[in-house]
């Protein structure tokens, strides 16, 4: 189950950073998205994998009864989820203003603040 | 008390803008309290310093680094810190008439109070670390006192230059100090004299002296690294008299004064400091021939005087070392004095090139009177202090080997030089026949008048009364460099011998340059137009190179093109992943072939399938549907793995995120195709899958290792018995990581009002045809778990 995983989170990153390398921002919006996966999963699986067995303890015992899953992952990639939703939420508004300012969704055309053929900086004091 | 001297400077140097506003240029004389108690304070030093006592205290500052604020008085740093704060009365009550109705003279009250507790602090330093701080505190308010004019780019020049030569030369002694520190174990200077031969014996002795010597030559101003000095005269008179003669540049020869018991008297120290500073003083009264500024004039003689000084402290006599200190305390006074008789005569008249001035006798005969007396001592004509100097210095120096001889010979020329420079200064605006200049010629006011008088004064008192003077202050100062006792009786009485003789033909010597100066400064015009270029103009060139050279490095690590930028970083990912994986030789064993049941199969099957449709989808809503299969497929996966609390936010996110997607798409008019090259496009893709294959090794790699369960353990054992909560997950989050999950709410919340932001503000020209805002997204979303 794990090596399947790892193999699965590979190509996640791949996919990701292949988007991300675009010079089109509505790819790199959604390489970004697949990234909070890739990393989510390479979380989860590096706490190793039981299956079907939620981390809930019993009404009656004071501790799991049989092995469950490693709860600790599933704690942390549940804030990280949220995160990378707000964090996806605000990056769509971004590209969204900016193709909205700018009037592009290249990236090499968005130049404002460093533009093309900017002038040296003066010599002297 | 003196702990809280040392910051009586600082504490005037901020009520000084507030006083001046109040009382104008008379602030003067109340702010000069500071410095003239501070004398008053060290006085009180005196008698027990002469009778063998040394003073130290402070606070612990950094304990665990065994780093103390500390200080301490002895012969040397107490002269030091009479001069700073005697010509600093001087000197304060001098800017009050000098600078009278700038608009700005309060800052440069605060300024100079600032400079004189940095140089202050420098002196009296006992620890390392202390020593170097206020070594660059000097620096810094000596930067701000040169770049005063700061309107006038000559100004920001030279205050830049100044800061660059002499900060560069700071972190060079930070370096030596703490080489020196580690050599010896010891970090305060009064343990590190009485040391012994511990430093010079060390192996590592010459690296650590030569980066004292990066620190004493840049801030004394030791050819080549002189340059700065003259340029520094673009400050005003007041900066120049105290700073760039008395006492800053003086600040590299303190140290070399200082460091002398623990470091001199090697063949290094014996070689190099007589060197670098018999060319400073060659060169430095060759070029103030060269001049006809007043004040560039006296520049360069100040240069050549710590030529002098850093010569005679490196040449290894005992009576080089009394001859150094004497000039030491007589160059303080008269260049003090005659940079300020420079200051007098550019106000009275208006101007202060030498060719242009003569006759001013009569209209200014206080300030004529000073520049006489403090000339008569730096020509080292008795009765005058600088006469007891020249002739302690020829008794040093008088030997017959040709090491020796040279040395002398350059003494001679350089104080013959000086002579003529000096009188040069102090005769020539004011005899002969009257000149038209751009002011009537005036005498200042008594602001003006009373600094020089007193220094050209006391130049000659304290000849006058030398045996007294010399048991007070010149024979603690020699012993405190020599490193043992001194006695020092040279007086103003001319004993037939050696160094009177040579006294004499010094004198000569001057007198023949006198009359030939107009002919030496044709010549030396010649001569350095001849040669073209100097270490000045070698600055503008490092600037202009480093400018030019950090211009091209910007253009091309930073070249304003995001595809680049995002290109370099997965490079260096991969490479971060590899090289150490391969270095290490650690890559993970080749997996058995997963066993799956075979709806888990089709999940991943899913997921891959949504992966490889996001890259080829050829329109939006392609993109977006194949973007949601890959994360049901993930909420899938946690569902299967015994994860529902992730896997039922994994579905409301995804679907939230596709729905806020499809909205915000709809409104942008998106090329379909990614307009990639072939090249690019087998670039990129082998970035991707070189950085994919680099996680699933990564990941092999850590799942072949073994699990470490103490915290799992922790967690499922303590779940019920401390939080009272069944389901774990919920329990970490809101429990035993309950900030943390704050935290993130908080993030939701940053990120929930910066949404908000952007779609709320629109600039005018735009807000006509801005699409109306996508209400959903500035919802922050509660945390399902």
């Amino acid at each position: 189950m794990e090596t399947a995983m790892a193999i699965l989170t590979g190509l996640f990153f791949a996919v990701s950073i292949y988007l991300m390398l675009s010079r089109h921002i509505i790819r790199i919006l959604l390489g970004v998205a697949i990234l909070s996966n890739a990393v989510n999963l390479t979380i989860f699986t590096n706490g190793r994998i039981t299956r079907e067995v939620p981390p809930i303890i019993p009404e009656g015992k004071a501790f799991p009864v049989e092995a469950v899953a490693n709860p600790l992952p599933q704690a942390l990639v549940l804030t990280a989820i949220v995160i990378a939703f707000a964090f996806f939420a605000f990056l769509l508004v971004l590209v969204f203003r900016s193709y909205q300012e700018l009037g592009t969704d290249d990236t090499d055309e968005m130049r404002e603040a460093e533009p093309p053929n900017e002038p040296a900086p003066p010599l002297g004091y | 008390m003196t702990f809280y001297a040392l910051f009586v400077p600082f504490v005037a140097a901020i009520f000084a803008p507030a006083l001046t506003r109040l009382f104008k240029h008379n602030a003067a004389w109340i702010l000069a309290l500071a410095p003239a108690g501070l004398f008053l304070h060290f006085l009180g030093f005196v008698e027990g310093v002469a009778a063998g006592e040394r003073f130290t205290g402070g606070v612990r500052w950094l304990p665990s680094f065994n780093v103390n604020f500390s200080w301490f008085v002895d012969g040397l740093s107490l002269t030091f810190a009479l001069l700073i704060s005697g010509i600093g009365t001087l000197i304060v009550l001098y800017s009050g008439g000098y600078l009278k109705g700038h608009r700005h003279q309060g800052r440069f009250f605060s300024f100079i109070l600032m400079f004189m507790g940095a140089m202050q602090g420098l002196v009296l330093s006992d620890s390392f670390l202390m020593l170097f701080v206020f070594w660059e505190l000097t620096s810094i308010t000596s930067f701000l006192l040169i770049g005063f004019n700061h309107a006038e780019e000559r100004s920001r020049r030279s205050a830049i230059q100044a800061l660059v030569v002499t900060g560069l030369g700071g972190l060079s002694l930070l370096a030596g100090l703490l080489m020196i520190w580690n050599i010896t174990g010891l970090s305060e200077l009064s343990l590190l004299l009485a040391s012994g031969d511990l430093l010079r014996d060390s192996p590592f002795y010459l690296a650590a002296f030569v980066l004292v010597l990066g620190g004493c030559f840049t801030k004394s101003a030791q050819f080549p690294l002189h340059f700065w000095l003259p340029n520094a005269m673009e400050a005003p008179t007041p900066v120049s008299a105290y700073l760039h003669s008395a006492t800053m540049v003086k600040a590299g020869v303190y140290l070399l004064m200082r460091l002398n018991p623990a470091m001199g008297d090697t063949v290094p120290w014996e070689t190099v400091l007589p060197v670098f500073g018999g060319a400073t003083l060659i060169a430095g009264t060759l070029l103030a021939v060269r001049q006809t500024d007043l004040k560039l004039m006296l520049a360069y003689t100040t240069m050549a005087s710590l030529g002098l000084l850093v010569m005679l402290t490196g040449f290894g006599t005992e009576k080089a070392i009394e001859g150094a200190i004497l000039y030491l305390v007589a160059h303080s006074m008269f260049k003090g004095c005659l940079f300020m008789v420079a200051g007098n005569v550019d106000h009275g008249t208006g101007t202060r090139d030498i060719t242009r001035l003569g006759g001013l006798m009569t209209a200014m005969p206080l300030t004529f009177g000073a520049a006489i007396l403090a000339a008569l001592s730096m020509g080292g004509l008795p009765p005058f202090f600088g006469f007891l100097a020249k002739e302690e210095m020829y008794y040093g120096l008088a030997s017959l080997d040709p090491w020796s001889l040279t040395f002398l010979a350059v003494a001679m020329v350089g104080n013959g030089l000086m002579f003529a420079v000096g009188f040069a200064v102090a005769i020539k605006p004011f005899f002969g026949p009257k000149v038209e200049t751009p002011e009537h010629p005036h005498e200042g006011p008594v602001l003006l008048w009373a600094g020089p008088v007193v220094l050209a004064v006391a130049g000659l008192f304290s000849a006058l009364f030398s045996s007294e003077f010399h048991r007070l202050i010149s024979n603690p100062m020699a012993g405190a460099v020599a490193g043992h006792d001194a006695d020092i009786t040279i007086s103003v009485v001319p004993h037939l011998g050696t160094a009177l003789y040579l006294s004499l033909a010094t004198v000569a010597l001057g007198i023949a340059f006198y009359l030939g100066f107009d002919r030496l400064r044709s010549g030396m015009a010649g001569l350095l137009t001849a040669i073209g270029w100097g270490p000045d103009r070698g600055f503008d060139q490092v600037i202009d190179g480093i400018v030019r050279l950090s211009t091209v490095v910007t253009r091309w690590v930073q070249n304003g093109r995001m595809e680049y930028y995002v290109t370099a970083t997965f490079i260096l990912l991969v490479l971060a992943i590899f090289i150490p994986m391969g270095l290490a030789d650690e890559w993970p064993e080749l997996p058995e072939f997963p066993t799956l049941f075979f709806y888990e199969w089709a999940v991943i099957l899913i997921a891959a399938l949504g992966l490889l449709a996001v890259v080829w989808a050829k329109d939006r809503l392609t993109a977006i549907v194949s973007l949601g299969i890959q994360g049901f497929a993930v909420a899938v996966l946690f569902m299967l793995m015994g994860a529902p609390d992730l896997s039922f936010t994994q579905f409301m996110v995804e679907t939230l995120s596709v729905v806020i997607l499809a909205l915000a798409m709809t409104r942008l008019r998106l090329s379909p195709q990614d307009p990639r090259s072939w090249a690019q496009f087998f670039l990129d893709g082998a970035i991707a899958l070189a950085s994919g294959a680099g996680f699933t090794l990564l990941l092999l790699a850590v799942l072949a290792t073994e699990f470490n369960a103490e915290l799992t353990e922790f967690f499922n054992t303590y779940s019920v018995q401390i939080a009272h909560g069944r389901n774990i997950v919920n329990v970490i989050l809101v429990d035993f990581r309950g900030i943390d999950t704050f935290g993130e709410i908080a993030v939701v919340m940053v990120s929930g009002l910066a949404i908000l932001a952007l779609i709320r503000v629109l600039p005018k020209r735009r807000a006509a045809n801005a699409a109306a805002p996508t209400k959903e997204v500035a919802e922050p979303i509660q945390e399902a778990g």
